[in-house]
């Protein structure tokens, strides 16, 4: 496979892969994220290779703490890189805000994923704006191979400003894959020095007055650059009639679909190359900004035409051209065409005359998530509770026959609510949240029940491991890469210290004992906190630690209830002819669906 | 020159290392490559499409409704839900083995027979050719081998621009040493099984 590595030579790399080669050719000596898909490869990638580049890297416990720990590497002059998804950078947001007050002295990256068509998050939000809030210069790349190359002009911006850059991807640019040419890797210091200086880091008000002033002046300086900068060309012969303004994914779709179009390709997009912008639409007829999600290019060009008196029309979401919502494509260039040419492609072939099965991602055969939502489901009956769940694995509960997620909203959101819910309504509130997202966010809103005596039961679904976004470690697993070692933190412990009224560790493969537990838990009148404790099958499977079982159905005692399938539902149980079977294929032997059959007609088998 | 594979399965087939064999030898060809894949949420079980384009000058990781020159089917019922990502010259390679959805496995929604399946896609277009990958695979010795019948396979197709000796490279360079001669050995089988067709 790709080697990251190497000297020299062409790799074709996944877009994370990219920019982790990046990060190596820019001599960056620190790196921190949490770990969110579209984004979460660099991690993985980091984890394995970042002390053969005499990089730091680790996983911080949220996106606050990882943008605070880069922040104080770059402060010291040590190149330094956060990274995380769009909505990541909400959580980290209140540090950057004043970091840009502050400014740093080594290059600073902040890599938000956004992810338009929510492929794998709960909203696409555009997160360019964050750099016009935060008045931060911002780059987007458009492929693999140029944020790679990006990558190394981004550095130095960040270091001629003296302020953290926003690096801006989206799922196409993460998640596509392209040739990427290596160049020679960068030498940087792999240490630094803080040198103390309260006017610039501590921004109590006397100081942060003059330093909002400051970062005004930076982003004046920070145009000038975007101008110069040759991330920001116009791609064709200046002849056209009609001229696009794009940036990002968007450039490829244009650049192969619009043939007849001068195109102005924005790199260094905050703050936008004002005068280059305004050259560009000078003598066109028309022009066409084509960009995903938000007008954020669109309002500033048509900003840009009034102040220069540029009367020509621009076309895009606010004209209804370009949709607003979801992710371009292809075939969204062909909306284009009462504007300008759009290449023809084939018709395509109808669609089959035949009803076709559903498939949505589900929780894998043998997920222990199963068996603990098996178990409040019996537990609750038919009380009504509101279940309040949280972004990971177990968000897959929210299909049947679980339906265990009744409202979502961001991470360490379910158990907040939970709070709210216990103080306003008669429903008991049930809050799900994985072992790594209660790190992330997930204390706070417990020591909040307990300080405003809140009434509801928290599960906290202990998988050890980071599962949904591929299995990273988490404090509960302990560090064990890049040459340093750290022992697991007692999830017990830490919600024992917080002095809950009800608190129980359960082995959700154990359903009846689980169901005993859970029923114990939602009677407590009070805080009531349950630890399901099972390692993620494919966490095992991955480091070849699964022991290999699996569960047969003894047809002469099944009675074909279908409790097994009613109640865990697994991948592996098979219903066909009236009959309930195990696929071998996928059966790991967990013993869920034994452990719920009223007759004792499924054995595990070694 | 542009050729476009929309390579279709389900989380866990081996989608993802299929595109990485097939990209890199359009890499090892000398063409320009641009490829889209789907990682995350989606790959746990859920239908996964991986989109490869390589040519002589590409730069969309994403391609038109209808623009595929090669429709790559691990799975027939995600073979039929994808049939529109081709036109009526596309050439569609169908494994026939299918992977049964989880509320299908629990009874809560039928899976069509594949004969249906098949009869229903070849109502649509007149250049499907099947094959019993994973059953092949067997044959050569393991499951997890299906994907080397399905590259074989399309080393077999009419006009594919990579020659079968490169791919075969390419192939041996991405699986592991122990695995090697199973993977060569579904390859040739996949291959001449195409071949047959």
């Amino acid at each position: 496979m790709a080697n990251i590595l190497a000297n020299h030579g062409k790799e074709l790399l996944l877009g994370n892969e990219a920019i982790v080669r990046g990060l190596i050719e820019a001599g960056v000596k620190f790196a921190s994220t949490y770990p969110g898909t579209p984004s979460s490869e660099i991690g993985n990638n980091l984890e394995d290779i970042a002390d053969k580049t005499g990089m730091y890297f680790e996983f911080s416990t949220n996106e606050k703490v990882a943008l605070e720990a880069s922040a104080a590497a770059a402060s010291s002059g040590v190149r330094s890189f956060v990274f995380m998804k769009h909505v990541g950078l909400n959580v980290a947001a209140d540090p950057l805000m004043t970091l840009a007050y502050a400014g740093v002295k080594g290059g600073m990256l902040v890599l938000s994923a956004d992810d338009p068509s929510c492929h794998s998050s709960q909203n696409e939000q555009d997160n360019r704006y964050y750099s016009l809030l935060s008045l931060l210069p911002m780059m987007e790349p458009s492929t693999p191979a140029e944020a790679k190359d990006m990558m190394k002009e981004a550095y130095e911006i960040s270091e001629t400003l003296e302020l953290p850059l926003i690096f801006r991807t989206t799922t196409r640019v993460n998640h596509a894959r392209g040739i990427v040419e290596y160049q020679e890797p960068k030498n940087t210091p792999a240490r630094g020095m803080f040198e103390k200086d309260p006017a610039k880091y501590v921004n109590i008000p006397a100081f942060s007055k003059p330093n909002r002033v400051r970062l005004l002046g930076k982003n004046r300086k920070a145009k000038e650059l975007s101008e110069m900068s040759a991330l920001n060309f116009m791609d064709g012969d200046g002849k056209a009639k009609t001229g696009v303004i794009t940036s990002g994914v968007s450039y490829t779709y244009v650049k192969e679909y619009l043939p007849n179009v001068d195109i102005l390709k924005l790199g260094f997009t905050n703050p936008l190359p004002e005068t280059k912008i305004a050259d560009f639409i000078r003598g066109k007829e028309k022009i066409i900004v084509v960009e995903e999600l938000e007008p954020y290019l669109e309002d500033q060009v048509l900003r840009i035409c009034g102040q220069n008196g540029l009367g020509v029309p621009v076309y895009g979401k606010r004209t209804g051209h370009l949709p607003r919502e979801w992710e371009f494509s292809p075939d969204v260039m062909k909306g284009l065409n009462v504007l300008t040419e759009v290449r023809d492609t084939p018709v395509p072939l109808p669609g089959v005359d035949i009803k076709l099965p559903a498939r949505p991602p589900t929780l894998c055969a043998g997920c222990p998530h199963r068996g603990i939502y098996a178990a409040t489901k019996k537990a609750v009956g038919r009380d009504d509770v509101i279940y309040c769940s949280d972004i990971g694995c177990y968000t897959l509960g929210v299909q049947p026959p679980f339906n265990t997620a009744d409202f979502i909203v961001c991470m360490g959101g379910g158990a907040g609510a939970a709070g709210g819910f216990s103080e306003t309504t008669d429903q008991k509130p049930i809050a799900f949240l994985g072992d790594s997202t209660f790190f992330h966010s997930g204390i706070p809103p417990l020591v909040s029940a307990k300080f405003n005596n809140h009434k509801f039961t928290m599960v906290i679904l202990d998988n050890r491991t980071t599962a949904m976004t591929g299995h990273q470690p988490n404090p509960g697993t302990g560090r064990h890469f890049g040459g340093r070692n750290t022992e697991p933190m007692d999830i017990e412990a830490i919600v024992r210290s917080i002095g809950p009224d009800f608190i129980e560790v359960v082995d959700p493969y154990d359903v009846s004992s689980a169901v005993d537990v859970m029923k114990r838990a939602i009677a407590c009148d009070g805080v009531s906190v349950v630890i399901s404790k099972r390692p993620c099958p494919l966490e095992l499977k991955k480091h070849k630690q699964l022991e290999p079982k699996v569960c047969t159905v003894d047809q002469s005692k099944c009675i074909q209830c279908f409790t097994c399938l009613k109640m865990i539902a697994c991948p592996a149980l098979i219903k066909k002819d009236g009959k309930v079977d195990t696929d071998p294929s996928q059966c790991i032997g967990c013993g869920m669906c034994a452990s719920v059959c009223p007759k004792k007609a499924i054995e595990v088998k070694k | 020159m542009k050729y476009t594979i929309q390579i279709v399965g389900v989380g866990g087939q081996g989608v993802l290392l299929a595109s990485m064999v097939l990209g890199n030898a359009a890499m090892k060809a000398g063409y320009k490559v641009a490829m889209s894949e789907v990682h995350g949420m989606a790959q746990r079980g859920g239908s996964v499409l991986s989109t490869l384009r390589f040519g002589d000058e590409v730069v969309s990781p994403l391609e038109a409704v209808g623009g595929a020159d090669l429709i790559m089917g691990f799975e027939p019922v995600e073979t039929c839900r994808n049939i529109s990502l081709g036109n009526r010259d596309t050439e569609i390679l169908m494994n026939l083995d299918p992977v049964y959805p989880s509320m299908v496995a629990a009874g809560f929604e039928e899976y069509p027979d594949i004969e249906d399946l098949v009869a229903a896609i070849k109502k649509v277009s007149d250049k499907v050719t099947t094959i019993e990958a994973t059953s092949t695979a067997v044959k050569a010795g393991k499951a997890v081998a299906a994907n080397a019948v399905m590259i074989g396979a399309v080393a077999a197709v009419k006009d594919f621009p990579i020659s079968k000796a490169l791919l075969k490279e390419t192939l041996s360079d991405n699986v592991p040493e122990k695995f090697l001669d199973l993977n060569m050995r579904a390859f040739d089988m996949g291959y001449d099984a195409m071949r047959g067709n």
